[in-house]
């Protein structure tokens, strides 16, 4: 595939080390763990989705690594640990590995601080195929603080996403330069 | 590159087509979820294979909680031990006189021939996380179904009622808390011994009691606390205060809303309450009559 090197394409074009599926399984099971975290209060309404996030990623930048049944699988799991309905999150999370993969063409053409915006629309979008299911089921809307979580996953996007590329960054040795 | 590849290799259902099967397939397991509650078996599955990664993700806490206890103050903990031991000077006055009224209570009993009370167990667990799901009100205990916690079982702290057991896995429980939706509750006024049923509101430190006519003796500052009617939660137990009446002529009903008296956020400690004396069987069906769930007792 030619890329034409957009306007804001701060990253060379970094050729990075092919990805194991043991490694995407790994980072997506940290995500979930970190998730689990006992917050409450202000830190819990700030707590970004990282499993979404992760899930985001892995579907923009490798979309044959990851596909629905791990969103799907996930989304369930986090359903059970929250208490909450069995297959919100495993249907937001279908929803939002079709966005990532529907536009894994074109997020990656624009620098990391560029893609935030894509970021930002597919975690809000997630977040509202939740809160529809809720209203459904009949809850009440929870308050616009309910949104925040987009917001600082969308701000964590960029070091989300460095800190993903870092050991698939090729080592080079000292002789060789 | 790997996605490039040409049309003429396999590459399976359109992307189009694999969001609709997994659309559909957890909305079938919602519908099935919300309205018939079927999918508990697999639940209680996930939620064990979930329960080690839990506790991995508890330990940070719990370690930053073992060393901050360490470093304690001395002064501190003397003007803890100064408190705890006048609350237990108050405590063991208190509970003096109320081993004379359990007499008493128990003579009267046998003079009225009345059933006994059965006495309840109890069982101390710790609220390990509340839960991050914001439309649910829930908190998780550390005690599950092998430690003998029961479905639907009431759970107090030191202020009065949390809430009560809605799911058991073997080494946890999900308690919903009474400020959940809909989360129903038969209380009486202490100051009148009038019944009502108490409603959660879905949020946080709220509650409402609904149905009350507009006329009903209820002021301000009432405690309610369970009446037991319903066989679940023991007799007795504080829930709330009446925080706020509004009367409004246009409805039947007035509009009361009351704070919870226990305090779920500001400590970890928890009480499960055993199951209580079992309910007399039901009438056969034909001759009962058509009773709704959330109808309330009616005021005498």
């Amino acid at each position: 595939m030619i890329r034409t090197p957009g306007p804001g394409r701060a990253y060379a074009e970094e050729i990075l080390l092919p990805v194991r599926p043991g490694y995407v399984a790994l980072t997506l099971f940290m995500a979930f763990i970190l998730n689990l975290l006992p917050l409450s209060g202000v830190s819990l309404a700030l707590r970004p989705d990282l499993v979404a996030l992760v899930l985001l990623y892995w579907g923009i930048e490798h979309p044959r690594q990851v596909g629905f049944l791990p969103a799907f699988g996930f989304g369930l799991a986090v359903d059970v640990a929250d208490g909450s309905l069995f297959g919100q999150h495993a249907l937001a999370y279908s929803g939002l590995m079709f966005a990532a993969i529907a536009v894994h063409r074109r997020v990656p053409l624009f620098s990391a601080r560029d893609q935030v915006l894509h970021v930002f629309g597919i975690l809000l979008a997630t977040q509202m195929i939740v809160l529809l299911v809720r209203q459904a089921a009949g809850n009440e809307f929870p308050g616009w603080w309910y949104f925040l979580a987009s917001v600082t996953g969308a701000i964590l996007w960029p070091a989300v996403r460095r800190l993903l590329r870092m050991p698939l960054r090729p080592r080079v040795r000292e002789e060789e330069i | 590159m790997e996605h490039t590849a040409p049309p003429f290799f396999k590459r399976g259902p359109s992307l189009f087509a694999r969001l609709s099967f997994f659309s559909l397939l957890s909305l079938v397991l919602l519908y099935s979820d919300a309205r018939f509650h079927y999918m508990e078996q697999m639940r209680r599955a996930i939620a064990v294979v979930l329960h080690p990664l839990q506790r991995l993700a508890d330990f940070p806490g719990e370690v930053g909680e073992r060393v901050s206890d360490f470093f304690v103050t001395q002064s501190s903990l003397r003007r803890e031990n100064e408190r705890l031991r006048h609350e237990n000077f108050v405590n063991s006055g208190l509970l003096q006189t109320q081993q004379a009224l359990l007499a008493e209570n128990e003579h009267l009993r046998a003079l009225l021939q009345m059933r006994a009370r059965i006495e309840r167990g109890s069982l101390a667990a710790e609220i390990l996380y509340s839960a991050r799901d914001p439309f649910v009100r829930k908190v998780v205990l550390d005690k599950g179904s092998s430690a003998g916690v029961r479905q639907g079982a009431a759970v107090i702290d030191s202020k009065g009622l949390i809430g009560q057991v809605h799911r058991v896995f073997p080494w946890a429980s999900e308690v919903s808390l009474i400020t959940d939706r809909d989360q129903a509750i038969p209380v009486q006024i202490v100051r009148n011994g009038l019944r009502a049923v108490v409603f959660g509101l879905g949020y946080d430190g709220a509650l409402e009691l609904r149905f009350m006519p507009l006329n009903a003796d209820i002021h301000n500052g009432d405690l309610l606390v369970t009446s037991g009617i319903d066989g679940t939660y023991p007799p007795g137990l504080p829930v709330a205060t009446v925080a706020n009446i509004e009367h409004n002529a246009a409805y039947p009903f007035a509009r009361i809303t009351c704070t919870p008296a226990s305090g779920v956020g500001s400590h970890r400690q928890a009480l499960v309450l055993g199951k209580g004396e079992a309910l007399p069987d039901r009438p056969p069906p034909a001759e009962a009559p058509k009773l709704r769930k959330t109808k309330p007792a009616r005021a005498q």
